[in-house]
């Protein structure tokens, strides 16, 4: 409990740190950002970068959420970059993410190729969509619909339930046509579990609206993935989060593509952003291993809520 | 005996197929993606955009940026890879590419197993995707 405590303490002097170095030139940023980033040596921002998503990465396994989620609204929230380079990079950082865990997943049969296929279809075809809209719409709309996601993320963060073995009485027939099902190992207990789902063409359904948000934020959609497949759909919760992790592999590809091609890919952003998320998740994995600290994943929606308050207000041009 | 009951613990072939692909591709992609970054940022190529003014270009919107820098948007870029920061896109590239690799790669075992409705959602997939890739979809930012 006392090291729990403890590494709360930590995590919160990082954040809090982190926002006092940066917040002289962020606050400048947000004022006038065209005349700070001049006023740096080439390196420093990409070095603010590499240590703002190294100690993201931690976050967020520590939280249980996604880096991309993290990523986008803070970034853009608090640094000089534009919307469409932050959302650009926000889906290279979430792609990758999901490109390194998904071999593993995938082998150990806990995501699911079956279950990701044809709803990667939906979101990944939506995502386009989303993404060509978000690109096309002005960077204030943008920001408020933005900073609507992200409190809209923070009361889904607090108030969803997850079911770790969801009672699903009979699989519906889309998703016995498809043979959407699977068998796996519960470690814990040395279990075998039979899985199948239901409510297959409503939960298709919701993720079009997945896609089209995912390409239109680069947000990742971890946060919307995993409660349709396990609360509505009925999948296990092992099942659901490795698959929709699996997932991000696909959806975040086609928008990726869409903001590459749109030219909102800058190296000097990304490469740093991916460095940063990676070592950071393999230090956060490692301290996940000693302690679960509850209490870094209201540090995250308190964090997130701040970003989505300070999104809308650059939107509606507040200036707070 | 229900549908489920016949699943295997095991992962299927093509499920372990793909994931094989994946694992190949993601660790390619970022093997060349870390090089091409250092070749950019110890200067050993010469970059298009000079360091020192990369970030006086990331606070405009794109469109501003592409004019502003004189950069074509789409796939411009494989015309540019003598300049540093440009190689960096050849990672970048095989990265969102290998997802497209890895459905065409089951493909012949989707076919074998004759998974029908599967093969034909893998090609739709593969075409999705390689429409995003390709930048017919329009290029250029707003």
């Amino acid at each position: 409990m006392r090291r729990n405590h403890k590494l709360v303490g930590f995590i919160l002097f990082l954040v809090i740190s982190t926002m006092f170095i940066v917040s002289p030139v962020l606050a400048g940023s947000a004022a006038d950002t065209s005349a700070m980033p001049g006023d740096h040596v080439w390196w420093f921002w990409p070095l603010i970068l590499l240590v703002v998503t190294f100690i993201m990465g931690i976050v967020a396994v520590l939280a249980g959420v996604g880096g991309g989620v993290l990523f986008v609204p803070i970034i853009s929230g608090f640094f000089p970059f534009h919307l469409d380079f932050v959302r650009g990079t926000g889906l290279l950082v979430a792609l990758s993410g999901a490109l390194a865990a998904g071999p593993g997943l995938l082998k150990a049969n806990l995501a699911s190729i079956r279950l990701a296929i044809p709803v990667a279809l939906i979101a990944s075809t939506c995502a386009i969509a989303g993404a060509m809209i978000g690109l096309a719409l002005p960077t204030n709309v943008v920001q408020i619909c933005l900073g609507g996601t992200i409190l809209g993320i923070c009361i889904l963060m607090l108030t969803a339930k997850k079911s770790v073995l969801p009672e699903v009485p009979k699989a519906d027939k889309l998703s016995s046509i498809l043979k959407i099902y699977g068998v796996y190992r519960e470690e814990s207990t040395g279990e075998t579990i039979n899985w199948k789902v239901h409510r297959t063409p409503l939960g298709l359904c919701l993720f079009v609206i997945i896609g089209f948000m995912a390409g239109m934020f680069g947000l990742g959609a971890g946060w919307a993935n995993v409660p349709v497949l396990n609360l509505l759909m009925g999948a296990p919760l092992k099942i659901s989060v490795a698959t929709s992790k699996f997932l991000l592999s696909i959806t975040d590809t086609s928008a990726a593509w869409i903001y590459m091609n749109k030219g909102c890919v800058i190296p000097m952003m990304v490469v740093p952003s991916l460095v940063g998320i990676m070592l950071g998740s393999f230090v956060g994995v490692r301290i996940l291993k000693v302690v679960k600290p509850a209490a870094v994943r209201w540090i995250v929606i308190g964090i997130l809520a701040f970003a989505g308050l300070k999104a809308l207000s650059k939107g509606l041009g507040l200036g707070f | 005996m229900s549908d489920n009951q016949n699943a295997s613990i095991e992962a299927t072939p093509e499920q372990v197929l793909y994931a094989n692909i994946l694992a190949k591709g993601m660790l390619i992609g970022l093997i060349i993606l870390f090089i091409t970054f250092a070749i950019y940022a110890f200067g050993i190529m010469k970059p298009y955009i000079p360091l020192d003014q990369v970030s006086s270009l990331w606070t405009t919107n794109v469109g501003d940026y592409l004019h502003n820098a004189n950069i074509k948007p789409g796939w411009a870029w494989v015309g540019m890879l003598q300049y540093g920061d440009f190689l960096n896109f050849i990672g970048i590239a095989v990265l969102a590419g290998v997802t497209i690799v890895c459905y065409i790669g089951i493909i012949p075992s989707l076919l074998r197993s004759k998974d029908t409705i599967f093969v034909i959602i893998a090609i739709l997939e593969v075409i999705v995707l390689s429409v995003a890739a390709s930048g017919i979809l329009g290029a250029g930012g707003h």
